[in-house]
C-alpha cells in the first residue's frame, strides 16, 4: 500500500469528483503531488446548470468553474486539460494521455463520468459545449422524460418555444421519482403548454423531424436526447479492473486494485446490502472527499445518503435517499398549492423523501435518514406531522 | 471589488476581494475559503451556506425571503439574530468591508 499523505496523486477526469477529490486532499493537508487530467479545454466547471440556468441565459461560464486558474497553481495541483487518458500501465505505476505523455501515481483516482446514451441526430447536454450547440429554438422535441429532458423543457417553454416531450415508459421520471410526485411535475409542465407523448418511442431523428416507431412525424426545430447515461469504465476494464456498470469499488472506493480508486458517477459502490450506481452532484462530491480522506490515513468506510435535485420553472424537487422499490408513499403537505413531500417506504421502512419547494423538510429528511430514525408511515400520515419534532 | 472578510470559528480571518455580482457565498467558493458548503450550488434550498453578519454592520443587505428564513431554522449551527444564507446576498460595492462569521459546522 502507498496511500499517505506523501503519496503522488494522479486524478483521471476534471468533473465534479475529479476537482472535489483535489480540493479535498489538499485541504486535508496532503503533500504529495496532485495531477488532476480533464479532456475539456476548459477549467473544472459545475454541469447541473447547463440544462437550467446556464441554459436560459441567466448566468455564464465564468459563473460556472469551481475555482479560478490561480486556485490550482496556488495549491501545487497541476492541471492537465484538453487532453485524456488513454490507458493505465498497472505494473509500472503510470497513466498514458492522449497527448504521448505518462504519468506516474502512486495512488490513481478514476473520474472518468458518464456519457449520454446516445441517438444519432439528436443532440445531448453533457459539456458546456454541448449546451452552447443546442440553445432552444422553434419546435422543440426532448426525447426522454427524465430530470435532463424535463429540465431542457422547462428551459425551451419559458424561451417561448413549441415543446414536445416523448417517454417510451408509461410515465415520467420512471427511474427516480415516485408516480405522485412525478404526476405533479408533469401537470407543472403542461399547465405551461408542454406536451407529453408517452409509451412512444423513436425510430429515427431526420433533419427538421422526428418519426415515431408508429410513423407519426412530429416536426422539429431542435431535438435533445436525455435517455440515460453509460459510466465510462472502458480505461479501467483495459486494465485489467473489475467493472459492472460502472467501476466495481470496494467500501473504501477501492477498485480490484487497491492502488486505484473509482469516485462519482463510473464507480459502481455498496449501498447497504447492494451495490449501486449514482449520476449526481452529492455522490460526485462526497465520495471523492471520501477518497480523499482514505488516501490520507482516514480508515472509514463510504456511507453517505444520496440526495439529489432538479430545477424546473419555480419548482425545486429534491429527493433525500433512494426511493426505488417503494411500495407505498404518505404525501404530507398540500400538492395543489405546489409545495408538498411524498415519503416512500419499502413496507415500514422509510427509503426516502420527495420534496417538491419544501428544502426544509429536504434537509431534516437528509438528518433523519443518515441518523436512521425509525419513521413509520402511520406516524407521517397523522394530520399536521412536523418532521422537525421526529428530527 | 468589494472586501469581504470571513472570520473562522478559531477567530483567524480569510479576507477576499469578490467582484460584484457573485454572492458572499460564490466568494468564498472560489477563493478556496474553507467553511462554507454550499452543497446545492446557490439556490436557498440545503442551507449549508449559512454565515453570521458582524453585529456591527451598517451596510444594507437583502430582505429575506421565506425558503431562506426556513432553512435557517433547521442549520446545524444554530440560527442567531444575525443568521443568513451566504448564497442569497450579491456582492455590490456598497458591502465593501463587510465582515461576516463562519459557524462552527454546516452539516
Amino acid at each position: 500500500m502507498t496511500d499517505g499523505p506523501d503519496s503522488a496523486v494522479v486524478i483521471v477526469g476534471a468533473g465534479q469528483a475529479g476537482c472535489q477529490a483535489a480540493v479535498s486532499l489538499r485541504e486535508r493537508g496532503h503533500r504529495g503531488t496532485i495531477t488532476l487530467i480533464g479532456d475539456e479545454g476548459v477549467l473544472p466547471y459545475q454541469r447541473p446548470p447547463l440544462t437550467k440556468a446556464y441554459l436560459q441565459g441567466d448566468i455564464g461560464f465564468g459563473d460556472l468553474v469551481f475555482r479560478p486558474e490561480t486556485y490550482y497553481a496556488e495549491h501545487d495541483i497541476t492541471l492537465v486539460l484538453d487532453d485524456a487518458a488513454v490507458s493505465v500501465d498497472r505494473a509500472a505505476r503510470c497513466v498514458v494521455l492522449r497527448s504521448g505523455r505518462a504519468v506516474g501515481y502512486e495512488n490513481l483516482v478514476l473520474a472518468t463520468g458518464s456519457r449520454p446514451r446516445p441517438i444519432p441526430g439528436a443532440h445531448t447536454i453533457r459539456t458546456i459545449a454541448d449546451a452552447d450547440s443546442a440553445r432552444p429554438e422553434g419546435r422543440v422535441v426532448a426525447i426522454g422524460a427524465g430530470f435532463i429532458g424535463l429540465e431542457y423543457a422547462a428551459v425551451a417553454s419559458e424561451a417561448g418555444c413549441d415543446v414536445t416531450v416523448i417517454e417510451a415508459q408509461p410515465r415520467a421520471l420512471s427511474r427516480v421519482l415516485s408516480s405522485e410526485t412525478a404526476e405533479h411535475v408533469v401537470q407543472v409542465h403542461r399547465r405551461r403548454g408542454v406536451k407529453f407523448l408517452f409509451n412512444a418511442t423513436v425510430s429515427e431523428v431526420r433533419p427538421g423531424e422526428v418519426v415515431l416507431a408508429d410513423g407519426t412525424v412530429l416536426p422539429a426545430d431542435l431535438v435533445v436526447a436525455g435517455i440515460g447515461v453509460v459510466p465510462n469504465a472502458e480505461l479501467a476494464a483495459e486494465a485489467g479492473l473489475t467493472v459492472d456498470d460502472g467501476i466495481v469499488v470496494d467500501p473504501w472506493l477501492r477498485t480490484s486494485d487497491p492502488a486505484i480508486f473509482a469516485v462519482g458517477d463510473c464507480a459502481r459502490f455498496h449501498h447497504g446490502a447492494r451495490q449501486i450506481r449514482l449520476e449526481c452532484v452529492q455522490n460526485a462530491v462526497d465520495q471523492a472527499s471520501a477518497v480523499a480522506a482514505v488516501i490520507t490515513g482516514s480508515a472509514e468506510p463510504y456511507a453517505q445518503v444520496p440526495w439529489f435535485w432538479s430545477d424546473q420553472y419555480a419548482m425545486k424537487v429534491q429527493i433525500a435517499g433512494v426511493t426505488d422499490g417503494h411500495d407505498n408513499v404518505v404525501v404530507t403537505g398540500d400538492p395543489t398549492t405546489g409545495a408538498f413531500s411524498v415519503f416512500c417506504f419499502a413496507g415500514d421502512k422509510l427509503l426516502g423523501v420527495e420534496s417538491v419547494n419544501k428544502p426544509v423538510d429536504h434537509v431534516l429528511a437528509r438528518r433523519l435518514i443518515a441518523a436512521n430514525c425509525p419513521i413509520r408511515p402511520e406516524m407521517v400520515a397523522v394530520p399536521g406531522f412536523d418532521l422537525r419534532t421526529a428530527a | 471589488m468589494a472586501k469581504i472578510t470571513y472570520v473562522h470559528p478559531d477567530g483567524t480571518s480569510s479576507v477576499v476581494d469578490v467582484e460584484p455580482g457573485n454572492s458572499i457565498m460564490r466568494g468564498a467558493k472560489l477563493a478556496g475559503v474553507e467553511g462554507i458548503l454550499a452543497q446545492c450550488g446557490g439556490g436557498a434550498t440545503c442551507g449549508t451556506c449559512h454565515i453570521y453578519v458582524d453585529k456591527d454592520n451598517t451596510r444594507p443587505l437583502p430582505a429575506m425571503h421565506d425558503l431562506e428564513d426556513g432553512l435557517l431554522c433547521v442549520t446545524a449551527s444554530p440560527r442567531q439574530d444575525n443568521s443568513r444564507l451566504s448564497c442569497q446576498i450579491p456582492v455590490t460595492e456598497e458591502l465593501d468591508g463587510l465582515v461576516v462569521h463562519l459557524p462552527e459546522k454546516q452539516l
